[in-house]
């Protein structure tokens, strides 16, 4: 990123338009949410609306998270939602077939399991230098496929899970809903992460310039084996969170979820060539995508209409930062002059 | 991305051997080979397999996934993608079915789908060429806006109202053979883009285009023309695709062909085509896309949920390419002298 500049004011710069493009899509998720409440204040101000605002885009937060990070090293995971499937049922079994185990045990389970399926992308894609999205789709469908096999026309129902557990999808600590927690605390180890910790830093360098990040003496296999291995993981915890929220889980558990996924994250400004974004932009996207869902109706808009208006949302944001990498580009261009 | 150098020199080395060689270890021979045994293995044992009924439906299930993979073959020989096809059937299956609806003549309503195909192919190729921005990224909001197009020109609704000429043809077989009708524009098709990418300097573009944008500049060949034209082709196959959908189950729906784009992916790269672009045929693409499905019919007859499919899909996909870098590994470390295993003296030449 701004490593190789040595004028301090430049870089200054340009992370204030780093900060300026999250804040441009929080603004939009406020503006989104503003409107939505003036047509309808029971979207804001009653106790079910304010938990659904932080509620429902929670599990994809988390995903959009483990997504940025991936996407940030230049590749692309779109297996997450095989892999939450597969987790969010694993969940489920565990519950039926162990009774009495705690809670805690199967959420690490579900994490370790996830964690796993993404290791087996990450060694793929890593060891075997093949394209991520190649590997990724494999594995989309092998490990749907798997999750068919396994579940057949079986089905885990609210019943099946223990009471606590289905508690901890709509329960509340001090009005905020505790999946919500969870997220954001998980949002702000990984933000913390990316942007202090050496490691952070080196995914954003591997995203930049892969060749360049090898000749300098990263450890590129290892740490995109570690982004796909924290990808999966995420989606594991998701995979938990759907079946604490949704309290059925079927072999079609999180199908299509990775291209809300990639949508979320790229509507966050992060870059589908890597080396640019953070996860707040990610996690914010998210929230956008699935606030404009249910917004819609209330704003007299069809909900038929709502995957049409996340297509243009995507669209726009990837002009957005074209239109602003071009100015910034320019920018730079005129400074070297310049100096 | 970091494999495109070793992808370049190796097509570059092939040449150094053998013509047989180069024809029969390459993997599309191999997708190939793997077709004909599939398909004797299964003649053999499967009862029913042989007939000519599961030809015909076989043809008739993954017609659109052919006829999309001839466009997606030249715009992932470039280099680039485009995962909006999938909502483009869906939207094109929908014009249609609107429009006939409203009370036009189907073959009108069948143009108008065609032309929407063009326009949306030109939006892909606009913002892809002239705007500059990632096909990935491009697509997969077109892939979010056509769909939403699609489900919100319908909504729930489905319009089954088709002259009946028209959706018999969509099932119909050459007379006396088991061959369904949709197979002729397939192969015209297929003579078309083969002709197109072997034939013309366009199609010598498109590799170069995918093997070196730059180098490809400087010889003259228009990157950003080639592209926009690749995107235009796409949208206007998959529309195509769209109104043979809507014919063979007599159905516009909104959620048509939801997740096709896959699908079509998965048998253009199981074909042998690069992701990094520069390196694909379409034979090897075309007997991918029969493989999977003779693969399909076949589970199906031995009552394998169709959704074992994907495993089967996804694993080959996996293993295809991995076998390939694994292949490429154990070249390198063989012709590579200065790192013995270890006890074995090398004998340099």
């Amino acid at each position: 990123m701004t490593t190789a500049i040595p004028v301090s004011s430049l870089t200054k710069r340009i992370s204030g338009l780093g900060r300026a493009r999250e804040f441009g899509i929080l603004l939009a998720l406020v503006l989104v949410v503003t409107a939505a409440t003036l047509n309808n204040p029971k979207f804001l101000f009653s106790p079910d609306g304010w938990r659904d605002l932080l509620l429902t885009p929670s599990i994809l937060v988390l995903v959009a998270v483990g997504q940025a990070i991936v996407l940030v090293t230049r590749n692309v995971d779109l297996s997450v939602g095989s892999v939450m499937g597969l987790t969010a049922y694993l969940t489920g079994r565990l519950f039926i077939d162990i009774p009495g185990i705690p809670i805690v045990l199967v959420v690490i389970a579900a994490v370790v399991f996830g964690g796993l399926l993404g290791l087996i992308n990450g060694a793929l894609v890593a060891f075997a230098k093949v394209p991520a999205m190649v590997i990724t789709l494999g594995t989309l469908y092998a490990y749907r496929g798997i999750n068919v096999l396994w579940t057949g026309s079986d089905r885990v129902n609210a019943s099946d899970m223990p009471k606590d557990f289905l508690a901890l999808g709509t329960g509340q600590i001090a009005g905020i809903p505790i999946l919500a927690i969870v997220a954001l605390v998980v949002l702000a180890i990984a933000a913390w992460y990316m942007k202090n910790t050496r490691g952070g830093r080196e995914y954003y360098a591997i995203g930049s310039d892969p060749a360049a990040a090898e000749l300098y003496g990263l450890r590129v296999t290892r740490r995109v084996l570690t982004a796909f291995v924290l990808s999966g993981a995420l989606a594991g915890l998701a995979g938990v969170f759907y079946a604490a929220r949704y309290g059925t889980i079927n072999s079609q558990a999180g199908a299509g979820w990775e291209l809300d996924a990639v949508g979320a994250a790229v509507i966050g400004g992060v870059a589908i060539t890597g080396g640019i974004g953070s996860v707040w932009g990610a996690a914010i996207g998210a929230v956008l995508l699935l606030t404009i869902n249910r917004a819609l109706p209330i704003l007299g808009i069809p909900d038929f209409w709502q995957r049409a208006v996340v297509g243009l949302l995507i669209i726009g944001a990837i002009v957005l930062d074209r239109v602003l990498a071009v100015r910034q580009k320019r920018r730079l261009i005129e400074a070297r002059d310049e100096s | 991305m970091t494999t495109a150098t070793t992808a370049t020199t190796r097509v570059i080395r092939d040449y150094d051997k053998p013509l047989w060689r180069r024809l029969l270890l390459t993997r599309e021979a191999a997708i190939v080979a793997l077709l004909i045994i599939v398909a004797v293995v299964s003649a053999a044992s499967i009862r029913g397999f042989g007939q000519p009924i599961t030809l015909t439906y076989l043809l008739l299930d993954i017609a659109p996934i052919l006829l999309i993979a001839l466009p997606m073959t030249l715009i992932m020989i470039t280099g680039e993608i485009d995962l909006s096809v999938g909502s483009m059937v869906g939207l094109s299956s929908v014009v249609t079915g609107a429009l006939v609806q409203a009370g036009l003549p189907f073959e009108i309503a069948a143009l108008a789908a065609l032309f929407v195909g063009v326009v949306g192919g030109a939006f892909n190729g606009f913002l892809v060429t002239v705007v500059g921005l990632p096909s990935l990224a491009v697509t997969i909001g077109t892939l979010a806006l056509f769909r939403g197009l699609a489900v919100g020109l319908l909504g729930t609704a489905a319009v089954t109202d088709f002259p009946e000429f028209w959706t018999d043809l969509a099932k119909a077989k050459i007379a006396g053979t088991p061959i369904p009708v949709i197979t002729i524009p397939f192969l015209v098709l297929v003579a078309v883009f083969v002709v197109l990418l072997h034939f013309t300097p366009f199609g010598r573009g498109v590799y170069a285009v995918g093997l070196s944008k730059d180098a490809a500049h400087f010889s003259g060949v228009n990157v950003e023309r080639t592209k926009f034209t690749l995107f235009v082709l796409s949208g206007v196959v998959a529309a195509f695709a769209g109104i043979f959908y809507t014919l063979r189950y007599g159905s516009a729906r909104g959620d048509n062909a939801t997740g096709l784009e896959l699908q079509v992916i998965a048998a253009v790269v199981l074909g042998g085509v690069s992701v990094f672009g520069g390196r694909g045929q379409i034979y090897g693409v075309i007997a991918a896309a029969l493989l999977i499905g003779s693969l399909a019919s076949a589970l199906r007859l031995v009552n394998v949920t169709s959704d074992v499919i994907n495993i089967i899909t996804g694993t080959l996909l996996v293993i295809s390419v991995v076998a390939a870098s694994f292949l490429a590994w154990l070249q390198k470390a063989r012709r590579r002298p200065g790192r013995p295993p270890a006890g074995v003296t090398t004998t340099a030449p």
